[in-house]
């Protein structure tokens, strides 16, 4: 009897990992792409079928990191052979690199990435900063209307947010916080705030109340208790609640297409306008989207223990 | 070390009332026990006292002074709890530090160093110093919650049932070193428990709470030969107080059920002013006896059948059965009866409580 129930769990088992493989399979299909593509050569990036093999080059990052014009006629062989060899790329697409002097002139890029990384970062430690304080509130004291205020809260995410893209456009044009760093910032503070106050109350909900009032009873003050003893307790589902919170705020496209357009236009909306017109450079879209994905993938794996821990207790729960 | 003292206490949690007109004396340097069941009321009085939670009425005076307006902090109180007192990242010594270092009090570091090995010593904790806390044993962990609390010398110990979660073995020993523990430091002791033998053994003053009321408070003797009301009577004491309805019908006491009489001591001091206060011939009464004043004996007035056995290793308890009325005895374990053995038994006299059948109360409290 053992012997046959141990057989059919191992069946069990093999299929389990082949379905955990096919589905990785599937996730991890467009990264693949994506990376590929970022290291085609520009020829190689539209055939059909697609090449699996070829010989990688960097020549798509050079082209996203510089600005270019089309070259009229051939280089000039001696202006050639004293080129970088990054540049030597560059002339071999017929294109040529501007320059100010002797300096190369950077495309907008680096700008728009800075522009991401700012707006992600702040928007992320204020969600989390301030869900976190909130939560505490909700889950240790007696508040009037408590179930009444969380859900007012929750209400905020029951709206897709693009419904009041416009309304939101106006006012932020009136306000003049329209392409605008902080602008953007008030605006993922306001998604995320809603989900970080959940998350972390669910975190908070798990964390015995008996070791903040035994501190108190030491002699500590609630604000000392709080960062003493609370705060350590939750680390794991700030880690989580921080993920999250990055995530959307770095992934986020629709806002910040409409809200922005110069100074602090983040990523995403700025790599598809690389597309332009004619025959659409793919190598170097794929590179900054290659490049644009690589914080979200350090910054998860940095906190992959909390985040398992934080999706799988806490949270789900209650 | 300090005198507690609740006056008149109310606590309301929305339409929940956990405490109603609570009074509470405990003396200087006293072991007091507040003994109830789950829900009467004793963590709540202990919250209140720690200054976790506040009253809706009345007050709490620490040596004499009212500390509505005292936070946790401030009132210098130790609290162990039945868990989650030691924090989980922390390190023994740092849970014992931890208490010594808050900025109202903070103690200069050779101090805290002399007050944990002290501690520790008295605790018998010192290898477990540099060990996490989740690396513990739970009898570990309950040693260091103590440590926690006397350090640093508190006012008073709040102990909100420290034993319950451990197991029996060591819960018997560390009921024996908390009671040294106390005399050795001379402390106040407020210890909650639902486990009467521990507010038996440790107690110098036993609370009995029940529904939010103290219903009787004295000395564990007190408690145990003279309770005040049936509920007393029945929660204290292991197997209970037998109670058997009945009359009093010309000094003897005439039991409903199944009209079996047994003798009263009347004039005997364990009487006392029964008949003065209303033992009156005829007059429904509850007739209170301890297993252990239940004989069995050869010539003895009622006939009974053993209905159960229960073996203690020193003792064995009875339950006999007369008629439908069950009643308990404790007897020698070398007495050999069998079950559905007819035996015969009687009772001290000396030793019966009455209650009225109405409001529960023992005659002897009633006046």
């Amino acid at each position: 009897m053992a012997a046959v129930r141990t057989s059919s769990e191992v069946a069990f088992n093999r299929i389990a990992i082949a379905a955990v493989l096919i589905a990785t399979l599937i996730f991890l299909a467009p990264i693949y792409w994506i990376a590929s593509t970022a290291f085609k050569p520009k020829e190689l990036a539209v055939s059909v079928p697609p090449t699996v093999l070829f010989e990688p080059e960097v020549t798509p990052f050079v082209r996203l990191f510089t600005k270019r014009v089309q070259m009229q006629k051939p280089v000039d062989p001696q202006v050639y052979d004293a080129a970088p060899w990054w540049e030597k790329r560059i002339y071999d697409g017929g294109e040529r690199v501007l320059k100010v002097g002797k300096d190369v002139q950077l495309s907008q890029y680096p700008d728009r990435f800075m522009n991401s990384l700012i707006v992600a970062v702040i928007s992320t430690v204020l969600a989390v900063g301030m869900g976190t304080f909130t939560a505490y509130g909700f889950s240790r004291f007696k508040i009037a209307g408590e179930a009444d205020l969380l859900f007012f809260i929750l209400s905020t995410r029951m709206l897709p947010p693009v419904v009041v893209a416009i309304p939101m456009f106006l006012m932020y044009r009136v306000v003049g916080l329209n392409d605008s760093h902080i602008g953007l910032i008030i605006l993922y503070v306001a998604f995320n705030l809603s989900f970080s106050v959940w998350l972390m109350k669910g975190f908070m909900d798990e964390i015995p109340k008996e070791y903040e009032e035994a501190a108190l009873v030491d002699g500590y003050t609630r604000m000392q208790a709080f960062f003493k003893i609370v705060l350590p307790e939750a680390a794991t589902g700030i880690a989580a609640t921080a993920v999250f919170c990055f995530i959307t705020a770095w992934n986020e496209y629709a806002f910040a297409l409409i809200m922005t357009n110069r100074r602090a236009q983040t990523a995403p909306p700025f790599i598809p306008s690389q597309i332009g017109s004619g025959l659409p450079d793919w190598t170097t879209i794929a590179a900054g989207t290659f490049l644009f994905l690589l914080p979200v993938a350090i910054f998860t794996f940095l906190l992959r223990n909390h985040l398992l821990r934080g999706v799988t207790f806490g949270a789900i729960r209650k | 070390m300090a005198h507690i003292e609740l006056k008149n206490i109310t606590k309301k949690y929305g339409s929940h009332t956990a405490l109603t007109g609570l009074n509470l004396d405990i003396a200087d340097g006293e072991f007091f026990v507040l003994l109830g069941e789950t829900g009467a009321g004793k963590t709540t009085t202990l919250r209140l006292i720690a200054g976790l939670d506040k009253p809706t009425e009345g007050q709490v005076l620490i040596d004499g002074v009212d500390v509505a307006g005292w936070g946790a902090a401030e009132r210098d109180v130790a609290l162990v709890l039945q868990q989650y007192s030691l924090y989980p990242r922390y390190t023994v010594r740092q849970n014992l530090e931890f208490p010594l270092k808050p900025k109202i009090r903070r103690l200069p570091d050779a101090e805290i160093k002399d007050r944990v090995a002290r501690a520790a010593r008295t605790l018998r904790i010192e290898h477990l110093l540099d060990r996490k806390t989740d690396r513990l044993s739970g009898g570990e962990m309950q040693r260091v919650s103590i440590g926690r609390a006397i350090v640093r010398k508190p006012r008073v110990f709040l102990m909100d049932e420290p034993l319950s979660a451990l197991d029996a073995k060591l819960r018997e020993a560390l009921r024996t070193e908390l009671k040294n523990l106390q005399m050795q430091l001379g402390a106040t002791f407020l210890f909650v428990t639902h486990d009467q033998i521990e507010a038996m053994s440790m107690g110098d003053k036993v609370g009995v709470l029940n529904h939010g009321r103290i219903v009787q408070t004295g000395t564990p003797h007190e408690i145990y030969n003279n309770p005040r009301d049936t509920y007393v009577a029945s929660f204290v004491g292991s197997p209970p107080m037998n109670l058997i309805d009945g009359r009093l019908v010309d000094d003897r006491a005439v039991m409903a059920p199944m009209n079996f009489e047994l003798p009263l001591a009347i004039g005997a001091k364990a009487f006392g002013g029964a008949k003065a206060s209303g033992a009156t011939d005829g007059r429904p009464l509850v007739f209170g006896i301890r297993p252990e004043d239940v004989y069995l004996e050869s010539g003895a007035p009622v006939e009974a059948r053993v209905h159960d056995v229960e073996n203690h290793g020193v003792e064995k308890i009875l339950t006999l059965r007369v008629g439908d009325t069950m009643l308990r005895a404790t007897v020698p374990a070398r007495t050999d009866v069998a079950i559905e053995e007819p035996v015969r038994f009687a009772w001290n006299p000396d030793k019966v409580v009455m209650f009225d059948k109405g409001s529960g109360v023992s005659l002897r409290h009633a006046g």
